[in-house]
């Protein structure tokens, strides 16, 4: 091998939690015999269900805790109850997810323009950060940008 | 308060009248951030390839803070306590969490049993708000935060809440032996750390590979090691056997996940189209430079659908393939003294620090690279320090 280094004083804190006993071929697993008897553990207190919380169907109920930063709304909350109905291992699941995350961007605009809040997609996409450090790279996107738009209406408004 | 707000694929924004975080169980806390990072798996999020990443949501699982309020059951954590907040939500009760597997908590996330709660990790990791705030509430307080030891600076605390037990754990995983040829795919703050973590297992030689220079040059000297750009290299894997006595590395770490570049049937079906849960390209050579009998470990994350790897290389040489998420709390203990004893330097990877209404400013320099970012940490208006 090329460059191996055989001193290794130079690397403060070389091998100090080296562990000839961390070897994967191992068994790791540490389960104890209530383990095996299934969902046996004594569980939290739990959070009130006082919003809507989709669950997996490949659990029995909604953990003792829970995140209520986005119940499902609208036409994207629809796709994703209908997500639910399916196992975490099926497309059937997993892509209406994404389909519903992209309603749910349509339903974020419109949302904001009922409130009288216009979106600043400049700010939004930090093209201020662009426009500071990588000016030509942005003014070479934006000069591309423009002309395949112009070469695409051009297109088609040709008879 | 003021409080990152997700509004679609690279499209984030501030709100100044974000709703107050309450306790809403007997074991939450409500903790006031000081810090916040960025972290290279926001990124997965900020590009729209996570699913039932919903609009509003607030990111951010990497964050220290300090303790305003407390829930009834909370005996561990008082009123004025700096916390350490490690990113995972765990509940300390179940059989996963009595096996120190913090990460697989099966009390955290009603919405997928294959992942465990994440602060701020959209609604596959239980639809929790995140730290890129200026307050957050904190589940399951007597179990995961840990009160920061006197004298710790911040910005070394806050990246002992993901960057650095993840590294280390990406390192520990490996099963790395004394003299060991470790290879990091990545040399994103993770991959830095992975790199340096190596060493304190005891390799004999470290490999990084990424395509930024300024990045290798980094870790060359931050992690000591060997450094190269796979860009300017034909085909990582060869070169990696033709540096190995044509056998392959002991140890592969993948520390890049799903943003993976280099490949562009991985780049077109992983993070073009998403027909793959991500770009699998650092898995994909890992699998294959790795020595037979060898082992590839993955902290890098991916989406929950499929993705291309050689599974069948995988299969034929023999190879152990470990991933998980970390679970910090099994390691902090271990990496604060590490970085008491000056082992570790965690903040001398921070290349940026930004004032949380700058988010969205931050979320395109980190996605980006610009200004030669390696790990950029929000600053919130309250933190006062």
């Amino acid at each position: 091998m090329e460059n191996k280094a055989k001193d290794y004083s130079h690397i403060k804190g070389w091998g100090i939690d080296a562990d000839p006993k961390n070897d994967p071929t191992y068994p790791m697993r540490k389960r104890e015999n209530e383990d095996h008897e299934g969902y046996s553990w004594d569980r939290p207190p739990q959070q009130p269900v006082d919003i809507e919380v989709l669950h997996s169907i490949e659990r029995p109920n909604v953990t003792a805790v829970f995140g209520t930063s986005r119940p499902p709304r609208g036409l994207s909350g629809k796709i994703r109850r209908f997500a639910f109905r399916y196992g975490e291992g099926s497309f059937a699941h997993w892509l209406p997810l994404v389909m519903a995350d992209r309603v749910d961007v349509v339903e974020g605009i419109l949302d904001d323009l009922r409130k009288g809040h216009l979106p600043n997609i400049w700010a939004e996409r930090g093209m201020g950060a662009e426009w500071k450090y990588n000016r030509k790279g942005l003014l070479q996107r934006m000069a591309v940008t423009t002309a395949l738009t112009a070469a695409v209406i051009v297109l088609l408004k040709r008879d | 308060m003021i409080a990152m707000n997700y509004r679609g694929p690279q499209r984030i924004r501030v709100d100044r009248d974000t709703p107050m975080p309450e306790i809403l169980h007997p074991q939450d806390a409500i903790v006031r951030v000081t810090r916040a990072c960025i972290c290279g798996s926001d990124l997965h999020l900020y590009n729209g390839n996570v699913p039932d990443t919903r609009v509003g949501e607030t990111f951010g699982h990497e964050f220290i803070g300090v303790v305003e309020e407390i829930g009834s059951d909370v005996t561990k954590l008082k009123v004025g306590d700096q916390v350490i907040v490690p990113f995972n939500i765990a509940c300390g009760e179940c059989t996963f969490c009595e096996q120190e597997l913090y990460s697989c908590c099966h009390e955290a996330n009603p919405q997928a049993t294959a992942a465990g709660g994440i602060f701020g990790y959209s609604h596959m990791t239980g639809g929790y708000n995140g730290g890129q705030a200026e307050y957050v509430r904190v589940p399951y307080a007597n179990v995961g935060p840990m009160v920061i030891p006197e004298g710790m600076h911040p910005d070394d605390a806050v990246l002992l809440t993901d960057v650095v037990p993840t590294g280390y754990h990406a390192a520990e995983m490996g099963g790395i032996q004394k003299g060991d040829t470790v290879v990091v795919f990545g040399a994103g703050p993770v991959g830095i750390m992975a790199a340096k973590s190596a060493w304190l297992f005891g390799a004999g030689r470290v490999i990084v590979f990424d395509k930024e220079e300024y990045r290798l040059d980094f870790v060359r000297k931050y992690a000591q090691c060997e450094a190269y750009n796979f860009l300017s290299i034909s085909d990582p894997v060869v070169f990696m056997k033709k540096t190995t006595d044509s056998l392959g590395a002991d140890v592969c770490i993948d520390a890049v996940g799903a943003e993976a570049s280099g490949s562009k049937l991985q780049t077109v079906t992983g993070r073009k189209t998403l027909m793959q849960a991500g770009s699998a390209t650092a898995l994909q050579w890992a699998i294959n430079s790795v020595k037979k009998g060898g082992v590839v470990s993955i902290v890098g994350v991916y989406g929950p659908t499929v993705n291309m790897v050689p599974i069948g290389n995988a299969v034929n040489k023999g190879v152990t393939i470990r991933g998980s998420q970390t679970s910090v709390k099994r390691l902090l203990p271990k990496l604060v003294k590490h970085v008491q004893d000056g082992i570790l330097d965690p903040k001398a990877i921070i290349t940026h620090h930004i004032p949380l209404e700058e988010v969205a400013d931050g979320y395109r320099i980190f996605a980006d690279k610009l200004d030669n970012c390696i790990k950029p940490v929000l600053v919130p208006p309250s933190a006062n320090i």
